[in-house]
């Protein structure tokens, strides 16, 4: 890859040690992915946030780049591991880490958005811009449905583009390839959030290439289904965008039918029931909560409830009186933080609960340990209600 | 024998082979405490990253998996290079950059000649070494005894 002069120098370390790291990360990336060299971008949004996911070397590594690091352009940050706003039952020590993780990155001049749909909290760039997003269902949706431009980057090459302002052109920044080589030709009724979100995880497994197409899924698909079929392919695989199209003779294809959905909802769902009920990963918008409001027809749930937002949908629903009536049907609210990987819902306090995200259920299985009952917004409605 | 790579992250490493036919979500399926690996619930046995030649495809899902690259790194738990047989992605690529560790690519053809080797001493998997050498884009393979 070729570097400037300027960026010859950033790398050598005459502009400050945060701003050479940097330049060392996006160097790596570049010979990874086969860039010639670097461009501008506009937007970055950094994940390494949740204490409970980059431990006590995360914080060290974020202590030493904020001496002298300083990010260039808008910059959104990921959940952190529990609301802000409400004492969490986590140990000092926890708490303590968490709030000097959230101070190194606004010493970084870091907007604290708390969030993984930042998408929808923030103004977004013009279309076609080139930005770079760390969160695997961010930048999936991103490329696919908000036409803008990103690789699915990581926490580190978000921040070193975010002290930059600059990403390798590579892979999805570059036009031509951002059409599928690939197609799954969808042979089900979708019927709801959760049928996206395996059919997104059943793609990302099965599919190598940056960017998969899909036949007979509508593009009239709502928000909620949308990214759940990003974060599903987010989770499972390489792949950072999807495109909803026809069919296209020329290219190869993967069938998705019923054995197909059964064996990736029989991967998930690890248990038949749960002791509590989460809604958010990715956290949860207006829609997604107007819908819940809409469908539950205030009726209230039998089990402890809990839903993901970011502060500002919280505080915008509030505004509305939405708190207040999901309060009154069970639901307790959690800003700031995600079902995934949070340290709120471990082995010691649940064995098991009850989610329509196959995000949540992931990480649930693979690092909180704990089974998963996998169901629909419908039908854990239907079950959980009275 | 020796096969030529691609250089990701520079350096030198040498190290008993690891060999994953599957691709790695570092956020979930990697302890950094131990440096063990679970690929699947109902796999059992459980490989561990300290000091070997990680041999993987590429990394998949969390953009967080580069942390768990450094966080192995720090608690001594980290491979001491590591060789993509897919793709560098760049959850690996920014992870090791960080991390030091030594990063390389390979392409297809000398992948076979890597498998072939370890399927010709499948009886002494133990004792097969890997030296990369990023720098001049050399990766040797060999038997430990003869190194």
């Amino acid at each position: 890859m070729l570097l400037t002069q300027e960026e010859e120098k950033g790398l050598s370390g005459e502009y400050g040690e945060a701003l050479a790291a940097a330049y060392r990360i996006l160097v790596a990336i570049g010979e990874a992915t086969n860039a010639e060299k670097l461009v501008p971008i506009k937007w970055a949004h950094v994940s390494g946030v949740n204490y409970n996911t980059i431990g006590d070397s995360g914080l060290e590594f974020l202590k030493k780049i904020s001496i002298d690091g300083r990010v260039g352009v808008t910059t959104s940050l990921n959940p952190m591991g529990f609301d802000r706003d409400h004492k969490p039952e986590l140990s000092a020590e926890f708490i303590e880490k968490q709030y000097e993780i959230i101070q190194a990155y606004n010493k970084m001049g870091i907007t604290p958005t708390f969030s993984c749909i930042p998408y929808e909290i923030i103004s977004l760039p013009d279309e076609d811009t080139q930005v770079s997003l760390a969160e695997s269902s961010a930048a999936v949706l991103a490329n696919s449905h908000l036409n803008l431009k990103t690789n699915k980057e990581s926490a580190l090459s978000a921040l070193a583009s975010a002290i930059t302002g600059k990403s390798p052109y590579s892979d999805l920044r570059i036009e031509e390839n951002r059409n599928p080589k690939i197609e799954i030709v969808n042979e089900l009724e979708l019927d709801s959030e959760l049928d996206y979100g395996l059919l997104g995880y059943f793609t990302g497994k099965n599919i190598q290439k940056s960017c998969a197409g899909f036949c007979n899924v509508s593009n009239r698909s709502g928000i909620w289904n949308l990214k759940s079929l990003a974060s599903g392919i987010g989770t499972s695989g390489s792949c950072g965008m999807f495109q909803l199209k026809k069919s296209d003779d020329s290219v190869e294809k993967i069938n998705y039918g019923q054995p197909e959905m059964k064996e990736t909802r029989d991967e998930l769902n690890t248990a038949e029931d749960g002791q509590v009920i989460t809604f958010g990963s990715p956290q949860l918008g207006m829609e997604e909560l107007c819908k819940i409001q809409t469908m539950l027809q205030n009726k209230k749930f039998t089990r402890p409830c809990k839903v993901f937002c970011p502060r500002t949908v919280y505080c915008k629903a509030k505004k509305l009186g939405l708190i207040e009536s999901l309060q009154r049907s069970g639901i307790s609210f959690i800003s700031d933080a995600c079902t995934c990987l949070t340290p709120l819902i471990t082995r010691k306090n649940f064995d098991s609960i009850i989610t329509n995200s196959v995000k949540a259920s992931y990480y649930m299985k693979t690092s909180n340990k704990i089974s998963v009952a996998l169901m629909s917004l419908k039908s854990i409605i239907k079950k959980y209600t009275e | 024998m020796k096969l030529t790579c691609k250089r990701i992250v520079r350096g030198k490493a040498r190290g008993s082979v690891l060999l994953l036919n599957e691709p790695l979500n570092f956020l979930g399926m990697v302890n950094t405490k131990t440096g063990e690996i679970s690929i699947s619930k109902d796999s059992q046995e459980r490989d561990h990253l300290r000091d070997k030649i990680l041999v993987f495809p590429n990394s998949i899902g969390s953009s967080v998996g580069a942390y768990t690259i450094f966080s192995l790194k720090c608690n001594t738990n980290s491979p001491k290079g590591i060789i993509c047989t897919n793709k560098a992605d760049i959850t690996t690529a920014s992870g090791c950059a960080i991390s030091n560790i030594p990063l390389a690519l390979i392409d297809s053809d000398n992948y076979n000649r890597l498998i072939e080797f370890i399927n010709d001493n499948s009886f002494c998997r133990n004792e097969i070494e890997i030296q990369m050498d990023t720098e001049s884009e050399i990766i040797s393979i060999d038997l430990k005894k003869s190194l």
